[in-house]
Parts: structure tokens; C-alpha cells; sequence
């Protein structure tokens, strides 16, 4: 098999560890990719010196973008809110220890663009975020 | 192994023609094209004329009386005359150059559909059309307030001719609609909506992007007013399509983009506009790209139409037959009677990408999403599709391949 369907991905995929919705939350954002319409949302909670202390993602997609949300997801949890600011693409590539093709790209990277756009408290996501 | 039909002509000689399909994604991995719908392979012939044309006749044409000029201007023109014996086009000048049938329906919107539109005018589309036959009847209607109505689209995939007649009747102006579904693979009676569309006084439009490449389409026979297509998809080059149209109506149209080549005269206040076709197509033309498109249309004559058709039904049919054995898939669109080579798909719950994405893998080539036609996919209640597509040079092995790696994908998500 190759990299991009590894088992990890599938595994993440079919079992979520971090799939829901955290209510109440401190931080809540979600956004499409219009190529092919998956969504994402992510919910965080944060403690008093802005630290994450509970994460969660729900949505719907491929496995790309449904694995590296959970796997983000769970990368965060004790992350001071300015380090996850400082995240780039490489975090989520990293995370997902494969290469990407333009296209599946912006997959992987949704649930990175909706964590960042979340945590900057914008109105609206943009692929500068995840640059 | 299949046993290999051959319906009018000889697949391997087809294939032998298109250098594209000799390649492999991977060692030893042949590409198994299945997206034609999107873009077609380009045989030698269409390739071979266009760097023939930049090897000896490269010039900007019209007004140039040097022989490079002459000669590229000839072409130009000569395969104008093509495409409209192609099509049986009363006369050449009725086919304007184009970018695409994205472009040539923007033509229509900007200028026919401006001059002739006002507010609370009505349109009628379907809910099969491509955004291209959306979208810019969509900006209209903010800009205009036109109205837009859509002939419905039956469980089967078939446009509900019931709910088209009870439009008519509310006195449209324009039926704008697609002559073959790129999605569903419906062929659409065309002729039959559009005599009907003239019994109650409205101007057609049919994009033609997925028929004209595919069966025989005669304007005069559709008494069509206004017709779309794309080279791309017809063997021939990216960068260039059509809009023909009747004669009268083009002639009372405002032109379109303003510039050079599409003026009779200028002054400093005013233009003169040229006559049919230039007055439409302004600036510098893909010339080299219309040689090409020349070429693709001599291509497909050579091959026969009708042959073309034959076999991409019996492909498809053998397609349809086999997705169906495939647990878990379920194939849109009717069944093959009124379908071309078109087979859009859920599997399971698996995402397109996912399927797409592991197909790639063994070369197959398919396409994975809406495919412009999201409020298509929105009433059948499906994000997106999956979608293998049959053109002249598929073959059934290329179909068990599919069918082999779409086990294989069932494998990977077990
Ligand atoms: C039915 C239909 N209409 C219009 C188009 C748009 O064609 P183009 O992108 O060449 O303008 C397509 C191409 O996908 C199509 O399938």
C-alpha cells in the first residue's frame, strides 16, 4: 500500500479519537473546501493562561481531511493558543508523515486553516493561514 | 478476457493514434484515461498541425498582406469552414471563435441576452446544467432581474418534460439548456424542446460541450438558435471553443469584447463594428489553436461520428453492466437507452477523493467531485460523485480495470 492511505490514516479515519463537539466551548470555527465540499469544525477549550486544554473536530470528508483533523486535534492538547498562531503547514504534513499533491493538499490543510482562523478570532478563513 | 466487439472500427488503431495513452504513471503502470468528459487525449494529427503551423505559417492574421499573414489567415479560416460542415452550419460566418462553451454562453448572456432581456423576462434551465449554464444567467438576474425557472430532473435522471410544457406557458424568453449531461449522461431531446421552445416564442441555447463530441449534431436538423462547445473536449486543443449561431440573431446582437479585428472602423468617439463572425471575436485569436481545432474535427470525421457513438454506447453499456455487480455502488443517471459514455457513482460511503485517489494508483483516471453541477449532486442528495468517462479510444479491459480497482479500494477501507 502506499504512503497516502497508510494505516494510521485509515485508522483515524474510520475511529476518530477526537471526533465531537465541545459545548461550551471557548474557541469555536468551521469552514468548507469548496473543491469538494468537506467541512470541518473544531471546538477548544482553553484555561486561564491560554492553554488548550480539551480539542475536539466533527465534519465530514475524505480520509485526508478527516485524518489530519484528528491527528491536529490531538497534537494541540496543552498548546499555549500563540504557539498554535505559529503553525504552518509543515506541522499538519509532519503529522501525517506523507507527501501531498496540490490538490489533496488543501484536504489536509482544512483543519489546520479552521484551527488558526478560530484561534486568531477571524470571521473568515483564508489559505494565507495555512501558507 | 472480453471478447473485443469492434463496432465500425478497430479500437487499437483509434488508440495507436493518441501518443498520450502509451504512458505510464508509474513504472510499469499504463494510464487508464477515464476522464474525457473533463478534457480529451489529442490524437498525433491535432498536435502535429498545430506544430506544423508554428514550424511554417506562424503569423497574427487579417490585414497582414505578407505571405506568413496569408497563410495563417487561411488556416484560421479554413478550419472555420470545418467546424461548421461539422455542425451543418449554413455558412462559416455564423460560428464564432470562442475561448470554450464557458465563454461562448457569456457571449450570449453579455450581449443577445442584454439587448433582448428586462427585468422579470424569464429564463428557462434545467437542473442538470453545468455552472456554465448557471452561473451567468445567475449574474443576469442580479444585474436584471430576470427570472430563472429550471425544467426538473426525474429520479431516473430524465428532464421532466411535464414540468417544461407548464413553463412555456408562462411566456419565456430564452431556454438555455444541456444537450447531454455531464454528469447523469442524459441526452436530452434537444429537438423536441426546442420546437417546442419556438411554438411559444423563445430563443434556445444548447450547450453542446458533451454532445458535439460525442454523436452527430446538426444545427439546421435542431433548428437550434444558439450552440456551445469546446474543442478540448473533441480531441482537439484547450483555449478555443464555439458559439454558433442563426444568422439574424447574431447580426442584431451588440458586440461583445471591444477592440481590434472586431471593427469595421474607429474614431475617436465612436466605432463602426465589423461583420459576422469578426464582430465578436476582438484581439489577437487563439490562431494556432483553431488549426488544431481544424484538425480534431478532419479527426473525428475520418473516424465517422456514428462509429464514435456505437462504441462508446457498447463501452458503456458494458460499464453500467459491470459497476452494477460491484456491492455498494450505485451508478446516477438512466440507464444506458438515454445515456452517453458517462458513469458518475457513490460507493459505500467512501469519499470520491478517497476512491479517486486510490485508483490513481494503478493509472486509472477518474474524476471525484461535483463536476460543476452542484445543484445536481445537491438534489439527488449526494456531495459528490465519483465519474469514469468513455471516449472513441476506451476499452472494455480498461473497464475491468476500473472494476478491479474499485475492489481494490473497498480492500483499503474494509
Ligand atoms: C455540460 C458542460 N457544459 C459546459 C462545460 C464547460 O466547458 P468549458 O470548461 O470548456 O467551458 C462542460 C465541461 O465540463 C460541460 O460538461
Amino acid at each position: 500500500m502506499d504512503d497516502l492511505y497508510r494505516e494510521q490514516i485509515i485508522e483515524r479515519y474510520k475511529e476518530p479519537h477526537y471526533r465531537g463537539h465541545l459545548d461550551p466551548n471557548d474557541i469555536q470555527f468551521e469552514d468548507d473546501n469548496p473543491l469538494c465540499g468537506d467541512h470541518i469544525e473544531i471546538t477548544l477549550r482553553v484555561d486561564k493562561d491560554d492553554k488548550v486544554v480539551e480539542a475536539a473536530f466533527d465534519g465530514h470528508g475524505c480520509a485526508i481531511s478527516q485524518s489530519s483533523a484528528d491527528l491536529l486535534v490531538e497534537s494541540i492538547h496543552g498548546k499555549a493558543l500563540d504557539e498554535i498562531k505559529s503553525m504552518n503547514k509543515d506541522a499538519v504534513l509532519d503529522l501525517l508523515g506523507i507527501e501531498l499533491g496540490h490538490v489533496r493538499l488543501k484536504c489536509a490543510l482544512l483543519s489546520l486553516k479552521v484551527l488558526k482562523a478560530g484561534v486568531y478570532g477571524l470571521g473568515e478563513a483564508n489559505d494565507d493561514l495555512v501558507a | 478476457m472480453v471478447n473485443q466487439k469492434l463496432v465500425g472500427f478497430e479500437v487499437k488503431r483509434i488508440r495507436a493514434d493518441f501518443p498520450i495513452l502509451d504512458r505510464e504513471t508509474q513504472p510499469g503502470i499504463p494510464v487508464i484515461y477515464l476522464d474525457s468528459t473533463a478534457s480529451s487525449q489529442k490524437p498525433i494529427a491535432v498536435i502535429e498541425a498545430m506544430n506544423v503551423f508554428y514550424r511554417r505559417s506562424n503569423a497574427n492574421i487579417h490585414r497582414g498582406v505578407h505571405t506568413l499573414a496569408e497563410e495563417a489567415t487561411a488556416l484560421y479560416e479554413e478550419a472555420r469552414e470545418k467546424i461548421a460542415k461539422f455542425i451543418n452550419a449554413p455558412a462559416a460566418k455564423q460560428l464564432i471563435y470562442t475561448r470554450n462553451t464557458t465563454e461562448s454562453i457569456n457571449l450570449v448572456a453579455h450581449t443577445w441576452a442584454r439587448a433582448n432581456l428586462k427585468s422579470g423576462d424569464m429564463v428557462i434551465l434545467t437542473e442538470m446544467e453545468h455552472h456554465s449554464n448557471l452561473v451567468p444567467w445567475q449574474m443576469l438576474k442580479s444585474e436584471r432581474g430576470i427570472r430563472l425557472e429550471f425544467i426538473t430532473v426525474t429520479e431516473e435522471g430524465l428532464l421532466d418534460l411535464d414540468s417544461y410544457r407548464s413553463l412555456l406557458d408562462q411566456n419565456p424568453k430564452l431556454v438555455s439548456f444541456t444537450h447531454m449531461s455531464n454528469v447523469l449522461g442524459t441526452i436530452n431531446p434537444a429537438e423536441e424542446i426546442i420546437r417546442l421552445a419556438h411554438e411559444h416564442g423563445a430563443v434556445t441555447l444548447v450547450d453542446g460541450a458533451q454532445s458535439v463530441p460525442h454523436f452527430g449534431v446538426d444545427v439546421q436538423k435542431l433548428d437550434v438558435d444558439f450552440l456551445a462547445f469546446s474543442a478540448h473536449k473533441m480531441v482537439g486543443p484547450t483555449g478555443i471553443g464555439i458559439l454558433y449561431g442563426k444568422q439574424d440573431l447574431l447580426e442584431n446582437m451588440p458586440p461583445f469584447l471591444g477592440g481590434g479585428d472586431m471593427i469595421k472602423s474607429v474614431h475617436l468617439q465612436e466605432f463602426v463594428a465589423n461583420e459576422l463572425p469578426y464582430k465578436f471575436e476582438a484581439g489577437t485569436p487563439a490562431i494556432a489553436e483553431a488549426v488544431g481545432f481544424g484538425a480534431a474535427v478532419d479527426y473525428l470525421t475520418s473516424v465517422g461520428m456514428d462509429a464514435i457513438a456505437a462504441h462508446e454506447h457498447e463501452i458503456t453499456e458494458y460499464a453500467l453492466e459491470r459497476l452494477e455487480e460491484v456491492p455498494g455502488l450505485n451508478v446516477f443517471g438512466p440507464n444506458s437507452q438515454d445515456k452517453g459514455g458517462v458513469a458518475a457513482f457513490t460507493f459505500d460511503d467512501l469519499h470520491p477523493h478517497d476512491i479517486a485517489q486510490i485508483l490513481d494508483r494503478d493509472g486509472i483516471a477518474v474524476r471525484a467531485g461535483h463536476h460543476c453541477a452542484q445543484p445536481l449532486h445537491e438534489k439527488f442528495g449526494v456531495r459528490a460523485t465519483t465519474r469514469a468517462s468513455f471516449y472513441l479510444y476506451n476499452t472494455k479491459e480498461e473497464v475491468d480495470k476500473l472494476i478491479e480497482g474499485l475492489y481494490k479500494v473497498k480492500e483499503v477501507f474494509n
